[in-house]
């Protein structure tokens, strides 16, 4: 029994939810800003801080991973699949299967109520709807365990607060348990305290979910509580 | 899902989508109303009359003869004299004949000499006949009738006096000879309503001391032996003539084209009111064409609008590209948006249209004789309805294919 366990465990820390290789990304040739990543991964189920100046590429690395864009040359595996292969219409659906995002703030549909900015991601993805009996009571239950009040869910998002709309995202991000959440300077709309409470929530959630968790952040006082921090100038190369 | 929140979207910008769905439907409301109107008028105008079968006059074009003969406009070249008529009137192809006689004015409106047989054989609008609203039928030399717009506009009532003045725009008048208004005719929307009709007699005796279209100097018979005289007309101007077989109007028709001892013309009516028509058409072109200019104008504004809307929503583009939209669902998006604004118009300017018709349908006919028919939606307008919504669709492509490349390009990075 034990012995399973640890072998779980250590498939666990060998499967590589983000794997880089050798990517390189440029607008065009005349742009002074070049991106090189000779290598980056993320195990699975960590929590990852990257750390970065603004201008470091860090959105830009983020937009990659996301399927967004593709890289000029280079691998981007996620869960060991190989994506930049990928046609455009693969790379969205790939990425409403496996991916929660969580944006620096306006997070949500101002016009649409809680609840239909949760459910959204599982309008785009049958994987994800389907490791979800009801969507509703999910929903619902999600919000409580982020500490939502009750009466919130049938809100409109632009009645929230920036700290409960912070937390719908959290909720939208986490809904039907992707595999990787990738969180875009979550916290930076809100003051401290608010900021510690947000990442314990965010922390749960993503553990309860089996997620692993990618967040983006110029802020290196909240290193401790991750389990590594990667900064953008120790993975991208300077090119002249 | 989508369709829900795109209707929550468009009910967050209630202001704006209000008004742009307003002017949409104020712009196809003029389109449907102008081609309601135009079909009506069409209606009202070949409608004018009905169940004559040919139209008699002097050698002269059809479209002359039918507008001096029915609309009363223009001038006649020539009479024709009674012996000629008569001669029409005896082949045994006809079954009734209505003889006009016209060239005097009162105040404006055309006075026309006829017998009882107009009132019996004229019909406008299929089988509506002309009916007396007050008063009595021609029973004296000096009676008049005068049509619903005659007495609403000099304001007269049976009993009123009047003179009849010579020629349609001379200062003589036939002041030896006043005439009183003896019935005033119920309002038939054709230019029978301007027309003040008497007697053919009644036109022999006013023109008794006259010679060639000028009075005779000094001679003024009375009236009273007037009354005795020989009044049975010389001439007439026209003659609307029924036949018994509608198979015999051709033959007929060409007998009177060809007929030896004076050039007369004869027309079918309905020929010449589509030939007219076709000259009043160019009007109605101009207003068709003035309308769809309005509803295209419409649809530029309504692009302008989501275009003007886009730079705020570039947000809201990503949002659903983080989801895992694809481009293509945000075009989609975007003309869904369009889809639902121009179906709204639609409907909001259907009811208003019908609103519309059913307050002024009443005081149209009353005003301009025009009798505009409200029913319901013809397949036609739904033609144009649909003609309408793909055309607002493929208008909001232009802005839909901006915001494709807005959240191509986007990304993760978000520009407010």
């Amino acid at each position: 029994m034990s012995l399973q366990l640890t072998q779980m465990e250590k498939s666990n820390l060998n499967e590589k939810t983000i794997q880089i290789n050798s990517v390189k990304f440029h607008w065009s040739n005349k742009s002074k800003f070049k991106l090189h990543i000779p290598e980056l991964s993320v195990d699975k189920g960590e929590k990852v801080l990257l750390l970065g100046e603004s201008g470091s590429g860090k959105t830009t690395l983020l937009s990659l991973i996301c399927g967004f864009l593709t890289p000029l040359s280079g691998k981007i595996q996620l869960n060991e699949k190989l994506i930049n292969d990928l046609s455009a219409t693969k790379r969205d659906q790939y990425r409403s299967d496996n991916i929660g995002i969580i944006f620096q703030q306006f997070n949500l549909l101002p016009y649409a109520n809680v609840i239909d900015n949760i459910l959204l991601p599982l309008y785009f993805s049958k994987l994800r709807s389907a490791n979800i009996s009801n969507q509703r009571e999910t929903a619902i239950s999600i919000c409580q365990s982020l500490r939502l009040p009750e009466d919130v869910v049938n809100m409109k998002a632009s009645e929230l607060s920036v700290g409960q709309q912070q937390r719908v995202a959290v909720a939208r991000a986490l809904i039907g348990n992707p595999p990787l959440v990738i969180a875009d300077e979550p916290t930076s709309s809100l003051d401290t305290d608010a900021q510690t409470i947000f990442l314990d929530l965010m922390f749960s959630q993503v553990a309860s979910s089996n997620s692993t968790l990618l967040m983006v952040s110029h802020d290196k006082s909240l290193s401790s509580k991750f389990d590594r921090v990667i900064d953008m100038k120790n993975v991208s190369v300077k090119e002249q | 899902m989508l369709l829900k929140l795109t209707f929550n979207s468009l009910y967050a910008r209630l202001l704006t989508v209000g008004m742009t769905v307003f002017a949409i439907s104020l712009s196809l409301m003029l389109y449907m109303s102008v081609e309601k109107l135009r079909t009506s008028a069409y209606t009202s105008f070949t409608d004018t009359i009905s169940q004559t079968d040919l139209i008699v006059g002097a050698r002269t074009s059809s479209v002359q003869l039918l507008l001096y003969s029915v609309f009363r406009i223009g001038n006649a070249t020539n009479n024709i004299t009674w012996e000629s008529y008569e001669d029409v009137i005896n082949k045994k192809e006809v079954a009734w004949s209505v003889p006009i006689s016209l060239g005097d004015s009162h105040k404006g409106f055309r006075v026309m000499g006829t017998n009882s047989e107009f009132f019996k054989r004229y019909k406008y609008r299929g089988e509506q006949s002309i009916e007396l609203e007050q008063g009595k039928n021609l029973d004296d030399l000096y009676d008049v009738i005068i049509g619903a717009g005659v007495a609403e506009k000099l304001n007269y009532s049976v009993g009123t006096p009047l003179i009849v003045s010579h020629g349609l725009q001379s200062f003589s008048d036939h002041d030896d000879q006043p005439f009183k208004v003896s019935g005033i005719l119920a309002k038939t929307g054709t230019p029978v309503d301007n027309t003040v009709i008497v007697s053919l007699e009644a036109i022999e005796a006013i023109h008794v001391d006259w010679s060639t279209g000028a009075k005779i100097p000094g001679q003024i018979t009375p009236v009273e032996e007037i009354r005795q005289m020989d009044l049975s007309p010389k001439n007439i101007t026209a003659a609307l003539i029924g036949v018994n077989s509608k198979l015999q109007i051709f033959q007929l028709q060409r007998w009177i084209n060809e007929y030896p001892e004076e050039s007369l013309s004869s027309i079918l009516p309905g020929v010449a009111l589509q030939e007219l028509w076709r000259i009043v058409g160019v009007v109605e072109n101009l207003l068709l064409g003035i309308s769809v200019t309005v509803i295209f104008t419409t649809l530029i504004g309504m692009t302008a609008i989501i275009f003007s809307s886009l730079n705020e929503r570039r947000r809201e583009m990503a949002i659903w590209r983080a989801m895992g939209a694809s481009p293509k669902v945000v075009i989609g998006l975007l003309m869904l948006e369009a889809f639902i604004i121009s179906v709204m118009s639609i409907i909001v300017s259907t009811v208003m249209l019908f609103l519309t018709l059913y307050v002024l349908q009443p005081w149209i006919d009353n005003t301009y004789g025009i009798l505009v028919n409200i029913e319901m939606l013809a397949v036609k307008d739904i033609y144009i309805f649909m003609l309408f919504i793909i055309a607002a669709s493929l208008v909001s492509l232009i802005p839909a294919i901006r915001a494709y490349w807005f959240s191509i390009n986007d990304g993760m990075t978000i520009k407010i």
